[in-house]
């Protein structure tokens, strides 16, 4: 399934968490340019996901974005029935990516039924704008 | 470090000498005290938090005036000023606050009980009260303030998608669980079972009157899949309080003392609150690993020596997971330590959340489960175990948490 939103209701913006911390600013700026920017750290290439002001495993603070491929597979993935906030339609898809880089991100899924999503299953990255403001990475089957 | 916390080593070299771990056997839990569990309280958390403190008191056999400390949550809508204007508690000379949500249940004992070994304070309440069923439901957006309007980054790459609230991202850790270890859902009602069958004996349980079989809860209606109805705790309005003393004062008191033997806590690398989606493996819980390891290490206890255990039940599958990293089975052996219920249920081998816990008695955020582990010691549960030496509690999971080990 996709996720159906309530017109009247405000989707949680990501902008309402980031105002003291502007570590995943890049992320989102990316978003708008229908590009998955990641963090690895300069110094020796590790992930930093989510992103960080440091690296935890050789302390460096030099990063650098990169853009991914937007190809993954599902890690793990659950229904919600209920819907914990006024926004969301249910039921609806919460899905963990795993991109082909390593890195894992939550989102959601656009045109996978549940019965057939699975973990391990290929998927893709496509862009879903869901308010005049916000526009989310979401994933398809891949082809 | 870094490395070593991929590969679970729990290296001892960085850690204090045992022999100076102060706390053991230095304080016990004297008296319990708690309110009515309900849907509705009626009436508002200090005034609930009031009368468990008050019960508790007078479960010790101690005078309002001897209480001289108070470790409270975080999260708790109440604090020490107010409560103690209320009790007529005239003076403190200690006083702490506990983070992480239900990862602050025996982490509230932690500075207690350290706090007594240290000299700073003798008798310590330690409590929560919270209107959690009539008032802010944290299955709800809008129930969980503090946690929602946390300036976390992170929280801006999960919530736009609509992955809200603990029991969904509790969900995202137990659909991996089942499927990496092959679990199906009446393997995890198993555990819903027998922590109901617990409730059945236990009067003051929210769910005392009402039995509950496996079919039940593999038919019962679908919150976030993978969990069902059954697999979340009771939202609760109520109170709990426990006291802690000196194990010299201890002695004096009306109770026969839950001595506490340990008290640890454990965080680990490269955590998010509740969604510590990132690590290689999501399949297990490594700040219980680590509270464990410590657990074992400054208590000299193995897994096998312990007689009752009260894991934090948010939600089902966090009992097996807790088996596992608690070293009671080996990792996802868990729920085949719960299948059936027979080695998890009152006269198995680990009778495990004997008052029928979060899933069945009430979620009070960790403390009514310390409360049990304490009459067990004490042997006063309504599923006692017979003499019951050692007495497990664990805290809330997914987020920085906390054990403590009771003996009598």
């Amino acid at each position: 399934m996709s996720v159906e939103y309530n017109a009247d209701q405000k989707i949680p913006h990501p902008a309402m968490w980031g105002v003291l911390y502007k570590s995943s600013t890049p992320f989102w700026d990316g978003v708008k340019e229908k590009r998955v920017m990641l963090q690895r750290c300069k110094s020796c290439g590790y992930w930093l996901n989510p992103p960080r002001p440091m690296c935890p495993k050789c302390r460096s603070q030099e990063s650098e974005w990169v853009a991914a491929k937007g190809t993954g597979k599902i890690y793990s993935w659950v229904t919600f029935n209920e819907s914990p906030h006024s926004a969301f339609k249910t039921p609806y898809e919460a899905v963990l990516v795993e991109l082909d880089e390593g890195p894992r991100i939550v989102s959601n899924v656009v045109g996978i039924n549940s019965d057939e999503l699975e973990i391990g299953m290929p998927v893709e990255v496509t862009f879903e704008d869901v308010a005049e403001d916000l526009t989310l990475p979401k994933f398809k089957k891949v082809g | 470090m870094f490395d070593e916390y991929l590969a679970r080593r729990y290296r001892t070299t960085t850690r204090p000498k045992k022999e100076h771990y102060l706390v053991k056997d230095s304080a016990a839990i004297v008296g319990i005290g708690a309110t009515e569990f309900s849907k509705d309280s009626g009436r508002s958390e200090l005034q609930m938090v009031c009368e468990a403190v008050k019960a508790a008191v007078d479960d010790a056999g101690l005078q309002m005036e001897e209480i001289d400390g108070f470790v409270r949550f975080e999260m708790d809508y109440t604090d020490e000023m107010h409560i103690c204007s209320s009790l007529g508690i005239p003076k403190l000379t200690y006083f702490a606050e506990c983070g992480w949500g239900g990862g602050a249940s025996c982490s509230t004992i932690v500075h207690a009980a350290a706090a007594i070994a240290a000299g700073v304070a003798e008798c310590i309440v330690c409590y929560r009260g919270m209107n959690e069923a009539s008032g802010r439901r944290y299955g709800r957006i809008p129930g969980t303030p503090s946690i929602m309007t946390a300036p976390r980054d992170h929280f801006g790459s999960i919530l736009p998608f609509g992955h809200c609230t603990p029991p969904g991202w509790v969900a995202m850790f137990a659909s991996r669980y089942l499927h990496e270890f092959d679990a199906t859902a009446e393997d995890l009602a198993w555990v819903s079972v027998v922590c109901r069958e617990h409730a059945n004996r236990n009067p003051n349980a929210i769910f005392y009157d009402r039995p509950l079989t496996v079919q039940e809860c593999v038919e019962a209606r679908m919150i976030i899949e993978p969990l069902r109805l059954y697999d979340c705790c009771v939202d609760t309005d109520g109170a709990v309080a426990i006291i802690v003393a000196s194990a010299e004062k201890a002695k004096k008191l009306k109770q026969k003392p839950a001595y506490i033997v340990g008290a640890t806590q454990g965080n680990a690398t490269e955590g998010e609150l509740m969604t510590s989606y990132y690590r290689p493996v999501i399949s297990g819980l490594p700040e219980a690993w680590y509270t464990g390891q410590e657990l074992w290490r400054v208590t000299g206890a193995i897994p096998s020596d312990v007689n009752v255990a009260q894991f934090y039940d948010a939600f089902s599958p966090l009992i097996p997971m807790q088996l596992e990293e608690y070293g009671f089975c080996d990792r996802g052996k868990g729920m085949d330590f719960c299948r059936g219920g027979d080695r998890i249920r009152l006269g198995g081998e680990l009778p495990c959340n004997t008052s029928g816990s979060h899933l069945s008695e009430a979620y009070l955020h960790g403390m009514n489960l310390i409360a049990e582990a304490v009459r067990q010691i004490r042997g006063t549960s309504t599923a006692q175990v017979k003499n019951a030496e050692l007495s497990l509690v664990t805290g809330g999971l997914g987020i920085p948490t906390s054990a403590i080990l009771l003996r009598n």
